[in-house]
């Protein structure tokens, strides 16, 4: 398992957030190399490491490059996804205020491949502080001349709405309209922004992109397991002695990462970590022996997701844990489909009573039926992530939910 | 529509190259609505109305995407913005302890702005710095590692 920093190597280098500063250890010496690459041996390398989307789905991202329709007449857009939004996480945002010009270059290099001349940078409108620092990377890099010649980049400010993290309601947002996700197909990669074959791709899955053609993509799968290259930060919070984003193998276990940040705090004994992002199945403290790979964590019936890592040690309290992501859900459903708007809000209903000690004896089953009839009837995979919680929480815990509810 | 709501001719210049930035031009949409936020104080149907003319888009448009984001105020906002986060990190680390302290300390409750106009009081969902538990956002900066105390020593220095 590595322990070298690669997307966290200029983490503790303030220096690195200007453009001399992240030349002096290489920067934009891959952009340098990959001029010299074919768009097809770039996209051919990017396969090759098993590079798979570091946003939430997990998709090979080679394989989403390669879905731009062949001799598209008209343009391509390259859409950075640091909306970053799902409970837990924030990796993106270290990336963006301690590496801006990480991503450029891992920007830089995609557009090639996927012959894009235009890109955009979706940052959540309450990142302003990232803003400000990415914006005069941006900026300097224009300057420089990075920019502006073959790529173009605009920064775009979203304006509060966890929805336009997911693909296609960023598009519609990027589109001066509400957030409001599309059904697929077609994809982005067929019919995207304005119309256009687009690729949406997250933060951190860019930044590794400068990796892959530096250092090849064999090195970059090795790092890995057999089914996912490179290393990922997870983003590591709740009831540990040292919260933080921790960067190392995909290949390393729930429980590893959760000695490397310190171990469980608060009482020391773990009850259940969400692995992936508030929007991911939990698990108990016997399922962490789990390695915290896309595939790895499927295989346990939950998913990596963001990579955000939640520790409840044996004092929380599971149906407030769920109340507040309840809560969450029934506040940020865009409210398109009908299943996930009215769900999420009678779930909520249901939740915030039991835990208040107003129960029905029927709550948790009409819950976890609801719930399921749901499942998989909407729009995008926003109400999917509802559910996961919904389910696993009640199914794990039933015993602490019916504690609550009045004989 | 009330005159008070106009651009200056250097933020209309702002405006159009907002627009011909993007592919189609109601891509600056969110970026002139934020611009008309910073200078108007807050997107009245006013704001609506004359943005939705820079546009040539019906009211009815720019009323529904303006409703669907939260930064984006419809009403009149204090000069400072609380938002303490209530999501589940920061719920683990006692926000529901700082929430109450933070409403106790300005007298208003969640969505209310006091009465001398100073703070707005908002409960949000992530800001996405878990790590530093439990937090809030005031204006543009993020307050970390909040405790009773630190929170006392911010609300302070808000004029
Ligand atoms: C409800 C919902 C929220 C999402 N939020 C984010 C987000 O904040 N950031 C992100 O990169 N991807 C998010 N995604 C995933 C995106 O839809 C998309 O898969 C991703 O940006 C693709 O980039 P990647 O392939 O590099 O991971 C979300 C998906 C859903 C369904
Ligand atoms: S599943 Fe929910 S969030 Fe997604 S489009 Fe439907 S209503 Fe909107
Ligand atoms: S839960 Fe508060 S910042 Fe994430």
């Amino acid at each position: 398992m590595t322990t070298e920093p690669i997307l966290s190597r200029n983490f503790d280098r303030p220096a690195a957030r200007t453009l001399a500063g992240y030349r002096e250890t290489g920067g934009y010496g891959a952009w340098a190399r990959a001029q010299e690459m074919e768009p097809a041996a770039i996209l051919e390398a990017v396969k090759a490491s098993n590079l798979r989307g570091l946003g939430g789905a997990g998709f090979p991202t080679g394989m989403k490059w390669s879905f731009i329709p062949k001799g598209h007449a008209g343009p391509v857009y390259l859409v950075v996804n640091a909306d970053e939004g799902e409970p837990g996480t924030f990796k993106d945002r270290y990336l963006l205020e301690r590496d801006p010009h990480a991503l450029i270059e891992g920007m830089l290099i995609a557009a090639r491949a996927i012959r894009s001349a235009l890109g955009f940078v979706y940052i959540r409108g309450e990142y302003v502080q990232p803003w400000r620092v990415f914006d005069a990377a941006v900026r300097e890099a224009y300057d420089a001349g990075l920019l502006g010649r073959g790529l173009d980049v605009i920064v775009h400010r979203g304006a509060g709405a966890y929805i336009c993290g997911e693909e296609t309601g960023l598009i519609s947002s990027l589109e001066g309209k509400k957030g409001w996700p599309k059904v697929k197909p077609p994809f982005p990669a067929i019919k995207g922004a304005f119309g256009q074959p687009t690729i949406v791709n997250n933060v951190e899955t860019l930044c590794c992109v400068p990796h892959i053609v530096a250092r090849g993509a064999a090195w970059f799968a090795g790092l890995g397991t057999k089914t996912q290259g490179g290393t990922r930060m997870y983003s590591v919070s709740g009831r540990v002695r040292r919260p933080g984003v921790y960067e190392t193998s995909v290949s390393i276990t729930l429980r590893q990462l959760i000695e490397l940040a310190g171990g469980v705090a608060g009482t020391g004994r773990l009850k259940a970590v969400v692995p992936g992002g508030g929007s991911a199945p939990i698990l108990t403290a016997d399922e962490i022996d789990v390695t915290m790979d896309v595939d790895g964590l499927k295989a346990a019936g939950s998913m990596i997701g963001s990579a955000g890592v939640v520790v409840m040690d044996e004092s929380v309290s599971i149906p407030e844990a769920l109340l507040v992501l309840a809560r969450f859900y029934a506040h940020e459903s865009c409210g398109q489909c009908t299943p996930c708007r009215e769900s999420t809000g009678w779930i909520y209903r249901m939740v915030h009573r039991i835990v208040d000690g107003h129960g029905r004896k029927e709550d948790l089953d009409t819950i976890l039926d609801v719930a399921r009839r749901g499942a998989g009837t909407t729009i995008c995979a926003f109400y999917d992530g509802a559910v996961g919680p919904y389910i696993s929480y009640i199914e794990k815990f039933r015993a602490e939910f019916e504690a609550l509810i009045p004989k | 529509m009330s005159a008070a709501v106009a651009f200056s001719p250097e933020q209309l210049a702002e405006v159009r190259r907002l627009q011909a930035l993007y592919p189609d031009r109601r891509g600056a949409l969110l970026p002139v609505l934020h611009m008309a936020q910073d200078t108007f104080g807050w997107i009245s149907l006013d704001v609506e109305a004359y943005v939705a003319g820079l546009f040539d888009l019906s009211p009815a448009h720019v009323h529904e995407v303006v409703t669907f984001y939260t930064l984006y105020f419809r009403q009149p906002k204090g000069r400072h913005v609380v938002a303490v986060c209530h999501n589940l990190s920061c719920h683990l680390a006692g926000a529901p302890d700082i929430l109450r302290h933070v409403r106790e300390r300005l007298g208003i409750d969640v969505g209310e702005t006091s009465d001398d106009g100073r703070v707005t009081l908002q409960s949000v969902e992530c800001l996405c710095a878990c790590e530093a538990a439990p937090m809030m956002q005031v204006d543009d900066r993020y307050e970390l590692h909040l405790t009773p105390e630190t929170v006392d020593r911010i609300l302070e220095e808000l004029r």
